[in-house]
């Protein structure tokens, strides 16, 4: 079918405007992490004056970056496993079995997305040094505490995305399976998993970004040991002297990975939200 | 209904099945009623959810509830059961507009009405048109994307720390573009401090979010048959006229629930003016989840700060309840 001239040119202007708008940022981030301080102090300029990798060596140093880092990695990894896994189980259960409080479970774990993360941030860590001066587990400070928190934060959007994705699934393959002598794990497990690949992915890749890009509760709940990028990437910016090439080669260094995973999975979240969330 | 028959016909025939199978190891356990099992076994899949958000969301939301109504202060942190009873003095407190504590909250409440509105309304635009303009194949389609995602993918420290370079007065590309190259103002503006610093805040909230909205709308405008465009098309229906007649009201139910996620998210948004602006907002950008932040945490005021939690909360409900009213009314006919 031949669009009209009209359309094509409105096309190209919005898609342009809007390239440009979501590149900006990336383009300062990659060209002020290569340019001198001396640069990034001055005038902003396009094109820099002099090229150098310096900044990326300078990080490192810094602020312990790299401890941030693992840090980072083994919360939002964590709370993404986690996460994945107990969804999983809930979202099986609401869309293959009648039961009674289906809908009040459903109702509440989404209505948790309304709670505004300040009503429950002093409460939560009231908790957790509570439950450290009694039972000696340290959940305030340590990471352990952050990613049982995480893994609360993409729980309630997974149950939701799962069941919609598992509701798309036939139940004649599950009760297949079920006559075929399997338990209802086994049924989970060996047909409806291998059936909802892009929904779980998709599910994960949520997960793991929201643990990635969390700062409220990363401020507060970690100490100079445990503290994630989140926090840590501000340690250069709040000295006298910000330098200004280094926060963007750490933010760049820090982007990368979960970038590139992300637009690798891209395909799988449409599918997803397809299946799942949007109906 | 029939969903209740088929389970259990399944179960009870699943059962026969293993009960022949592996009779031997079957007769020595105790034998548990077929009702008891099919019913428990849904409970013991929610249990990790449901204790995982009775200890993080659902426990925590009550304390802090009980909380506005006590006076707490520095002085009770360590001991927040034994701080007095102050009945509904901190809500007293949180809404006397009369007096500075009140004033500033709801002026913090007008400044993120302000925000949200813009800062959705754009996002949404934005996802939308850009969900529309991809949605046919042409070269070039999937690059682009993946482009738009960027934003998306894009950590939210990393990504606001750099508009927070970018919005620099002296060495920042804005007053670069804005000032030395397009001469649009008499001398370099501040942008993250005094009057401007809500459209810094507005602009980054959208480089946020618009690719959401885009992620959403794009996964809705699958679920548009084809036929319906293949149709019009044979009846003489224009590109614009199939967007406007078949793409936009297919879209619908996907917008209504887009708008009010982007509005709650928004709404509540913490990190983006924490990163952009640090732990105090300037006047004209003074979210309310940061004022709450600043009230509880700066001021050591900690009842006042759930007062205001609970407030909020309650608005955000009267707003979800009422915009689900309304939202639903158009769509009974079809749900049921």
């Amino acid at each position: 079918m031949a669009a009209p001239q009209s359309f094509l040119w409105t096309r190209r202007v919005i898609l342009t405007f809007l390239a440009a708008f979501a590149l900006l940022p990336v383009y300062v981030m990659i060209s002020s992490s290569l340019k001198p301080l001396q640069d990034v102090s001055g005038k902003f300029h396009w094109i820099p004056s002099g090229l150098t990798v310096q900044p990326y060596f300078d990080i490192w140093d810094t602020v312990p970056l790299a401890r941030y880092f693992v840090n980072s990695l083994v919360v939002a990894g964590s709370a993404t496993v986690l996460s994945v896994i107990i969804a999983v189980f809930s979202a099986y259960a609401v869309s293959r079995y009648k039961f009674r409080g289906k809908r009040v479970f459903t109702v509440t774990v989404l209505s948790t997305q309304m709670f505004p993360g300040i009503l429950f941030l002093l409460p939560l860590f009231l908790i957790f040094v509570n439950i450290g001066n009694s039972t000696g587990i340290a959940l305030y400070g340590s990471r352990g505490g952050l990613i049982l928190t995480y893994l609360t934060f993409s729980l309630p959007f997974s149950i939701w995305m799962l069941i919609g994705y598992f509701d798309s699934i036939p139940k004649d393959l599950d009760e297949a399976a079920l006559v075929d002598g399997c338990g209802p794990l086994g049924a989970l497990f060996r047909v409806v998993v291998p059936a909802a690949v892009p929904g779980i992915v998709a599910v994960a890749v949520y997960a793991f970004m929201t643990a990635w890009g969390e700062v409220l509760f990363a401020s507060v709940m970690t100490n100079d040991t445990t503290r994630t990028l989140a926090v840590g990437l501000q340690g250069y910016a709040t000295q006298n002297d910000v330098y200004w090439n280094q926060v963007m080669a750490a933010s760049l260094v820090v982007s990368v990975p979960i970038v590139a995973g992300f637009l690798l999975l891209q395909r799988y979240l449409v599918a997803g939200l397809t299946a799942g969330a949007v109906k | 209904m029939t969903a209740t028959v088929t389970t259990d016909s399944r179960t009870e025939k699943s059962d026969r099945v293993t009960s022949r199978g592996n009779g031997g190891a079957r007769r020595r356990l105790p034998r548990i009623p077929d009702r008891i099992r099919q019913g428990g076994l849904p409970y013991l899949l929610l249990l990790p959810a449901v204790l995982l958000e009775l200890l993080v969301h659902v426990i925590p939301m009550v304390i802090g509830i009980v909380m506005s109504f006590r006076e707490l202060t520095q002085f009770y942190i360590n001991n927040w059961g034994g701080a007095p009873w102050s009945g509904f003095d901190n809500y007293k407190i949180a809404v006397d507009v009369n007096a500075p504590i009140g004033e500033a909250l709801l002026h913090s409440f007008f400044v993120t009405c302000v925000f949200t509105f813009f800062a959705v309304g754009l996002a949404w635009l934005f996802g939308v048109a850009a969900a529309i303009m991809l949605q046919e194949n042409f070269r070039g389609r999937g690059f682009l994307r993946a482009i738009f995602l960027v934003p998306y993918a894009l950590p939210v420290y990393a990504a606001v720390i750099t508009w927070a370079f970018m919005f620099q007065r002296d060495n920042g590309l804005v007053n670069h573009v804005l000032h030395d190259q397009l001469g649009l103002t008499d001398q370099p503006s501040f942008w993250l401090i005094g009057d401007n610093s809500i459209y810094a805040l507005i602009v980054v909230s959208v480089w946020k979010g618009w690719p959401f909205a885009f992620l959403i709308v794009m996964a809705g405008l699958q679920n548009i048959p084809r036929e319906l465009y293949e149709a019009s098309a044979i009846d003489g229906a224009g590109v614009w006229q199939q967007i406007r007649k078949i793409t936009l009201p297919a879209l619908r139910p996907v917008n209504q629930v887009l708008v009010l996620v982007l509005f709650l998210w928004t709404f509540n948004d913490f990190n983006t003016p924490y990163v952009l602006f640090g732990k105090a907002a300037p006047e004209n950008a003074d979210l309310i989840s940061i004022h709450i932040y600043q009230s509880s945490f700066v001021t050591w005021n900690f009842g006042t700060g759930s007062a205001m939690s609970v407030l909020l909360l309650l608005f955000l409900l009267l707003v979800t309840a009422g915009y689900l009213l309304i939202t639903s009314r158009g769509r009974k006919g079809t749900d049921a």
